[in-house]
């Protein structure tokens, strides 16, 4: 099957996201030091760390999914926060969902659907609440409609980043409602969420890392 | 930034190195980065297990010892532990009579510690959790992650440490310490930012005549910023906010922490501890027991936090009950 979700792919994901993460910690940290405590950047760069030296381990037939999900387990272990529980209940529970050995574009919206189901079970956040959600929720809504409509892998994912990353700028003039920025109250308002901005990160990472 | 640190990565690892050397009556797991009382578990104890982000000391490792905590989960600087941690606590310090959780509300210490739970509940141990929220500057509402926890983690420590020391059952130490929560309100007011040794830098800027009021412990900002004012005004100012969302009524007994954030001299602390003290007889409220000194910090912010705890003749004889920690000891 063309186009799909496979070893090589998930792995390239991870690695895109890490790279992305290590680039752009700072920016991440000076975000969440506007609204948050400032440990954004560093937690996630520690995380993802030890997510590369966890699935470059793992042997070349490992389904996507289950890389995915040790993904998720490690981050769980190592970030702590709740950008460690959410991101890692995130991938985790996608990897979960996901067909082995390979998942389609349906495939990975559905497992993604469950990912952000998750997050938003553990975390509480609906759109508009100035969290993660607000960037994970489009991507998700922009991949199911681009496999409904038969895009491809690529070009779904593509929509998929833009649609993050229009979430993410889209939390700036919202009042924190979760979260540690929510005890701002309207001071929070004027500032991009951090977790949106990473979350955009990441699926900006999943687009680079699609075949062409 | 001036820090007493090797590298910003290593500052917890390096932390508990000294505590452990520090300590020798408290077991340190560096590897598990669990604190626990020496010789734990304790067959048919209920276990008390707290911990949350450095950079509150002496919260949590502080409070281990007979009469408080059982075992301590320091996470990364103002970052929740991660569940491993406080897996690793519970096997280490369960007595086969439960474990009970103090947790202060924020997002990521609920998470984390209710990952924790379910985790502990798959190898069959019961645990219970007590959420301190006891932090007026943040509005009560299913909207916002609700109020924070604060000063009153203390108390709550304290009080339901003491139960399970008698031997009293999980549900009841979880019990004592929701009654102490529930009976605790605080305020905080910063006069400088917390630095946050991987940021490098302070967490807002300040300018040297403004402070910021209804601070958290975690070096963000507050409700809002204002003019610094003598002392008197100020602490009468935090009073109220306090009384405000209390129940308090002249005849009433209270637990009074004037707590330091971590870059207050004890001089100062006193002396906002006189105000307290003034503006409460005003009121008719009487102090029955206090604290004056750095217990629930942040790095290095200056500043200071005021928990009042609404006293009863049980609360009170918890509080008196001996406690041999490294920064709460009396006998």
């Amino acid at each position: 099957m063309p186009y799909a979700l496979d070893h090589d792919f998930a792995l390239a994901w991870l690695r895109a996201t890490a790279a992305a993460v290590e680039q752009q910690h700072q920016r991440l940290t000076e975000l969440d030091a506007a609204i948050g405590d400032g440990d954004h950047g560093t937690n996630l760069r520690r995380g993802f760390a030890a997510v590369l030296a966890v699935v470059d381990a793992l042997p070349a037939d490992t389904p996507p999914g289950e890389l995915l999900s040790k993904a998720g387990s490690t981050l769980i272990s190592k970030v702590g926060g709740a950008s460690g529980p959410l991101y890692g209940s995130a991938l985790r529970t996608a990897g979960r969902a996901l067909p082995a050995p390979t998942a389609d574009l349906t495939a990975l919206a559905e497992g993604l659907r469950a990912g952000l189901t998750a997050v938003q079970k553990l975390g509480g956040a609906t759109v508009g609440d100035k969290t993660m959600v607000d960037a994970f929720e489009p991507a998700v809504a922009a991949l199911e409609r681009a496999a409904f409509d038969g895009f491809s892998l690529r070009e779904a994912t593509a929509l998929a980043a833009e649609a993050a990353e229009a979430g993410a700028r889209a939390t700036v003039p919202l009042e924190a409602r979760k979260g540690r920025a929510s005890y701002l109250g309207p001071r929070s308002v004027g500032h991009q969420d951090p977790g949106a901005t990473s979350t955009a990160l990441l699926f900006r990472a999943l687009a680079e890392a699609a075949p062409r | 930034m001036k820090k007493l640190i090797n590298t910003p990565e290593t500052v917890l690892d390096d932390t508990l190195a000294g505590i452990a050397a520090a300590h020798p009556e408290l077991t340190v797991d560096r590897a598990a980065r669990v604190i626990h009382r020496a010789g734990a578990p304790r067959p048919g104890k209920v276990a008390l297990i707290s911990g949350g982000g450095s950079g509150h000391e002496p919260l949590h490792a502080g409070f281990v010892g007979p009469g408080m905590l059982d075992a301590a989960c320091p996470g990364e600087v103002f970052t929740s532990p991660v569940p491993d941690q406080m897996l690793a606590a519970v096997r280490a310090t369960d007595g086969g009579a439960g474990v009970v959780f103090v947790v202060k509300n924020y997002t990521g210490d609920v998470l984390n510690f209710e990952l924790a739970a379910e985790l502990a509940a798959e190898e069959g141990i019961e645990v219970r959790t007590v959420l301190v929220d006891d932090d007026v500057a943040v509005k009560d509402s299913t909207w916002t992650a609700g109020r924070r926890g604060t000063g009153a983690t203390v108390v709550v420590e304290k009080v339901a440490g003491a139960l399970a020391e008698r031997g009293a059952g999980a549900r009841e130490v979880a019990s004592i310490g929701e009654r102490a929560n529930a009976a605790s309100r605080s305020f905080a007011v910063a006069l400088t930012a917390a630095t946050v040794p991987a940021a490098g830098k302070p967490g807002f800027d300040l300018p040297a005549d403004e402070i910021e009021v209804g601070v958290g412990i975690h070096g963000e900002p507050g409700r809002r910023r204002e003019k610094l004012r003598p002392a008197h005004e100020l602490v009468a100012e935090v009073v109220e906010t306090v009384l405000a969302e209390h129940t308090l009524t002249p005849g009433d007994q209270v637990i009074a922490l004037v707590n330091g954030l971590g870059g207050t001299p004890l001089h100062e602390l006193y002396l906002v501890y006189g105000e307290v003290a003034a503006r409460l007889a005003e009121r008719g409220i009487a102090i029955a027991r206090n604290l004056v000194g750095n217990y629930v910090t942040s790095l290095d912010m200056a500043g200071f936090s005021l928990t009042l705890t609404k006293a009863d003749p049980e609360l009170l004889e918890l509080w008196d009950a001996p406690v041999a920690t490294p920064a709460l000891h009396w006998s």
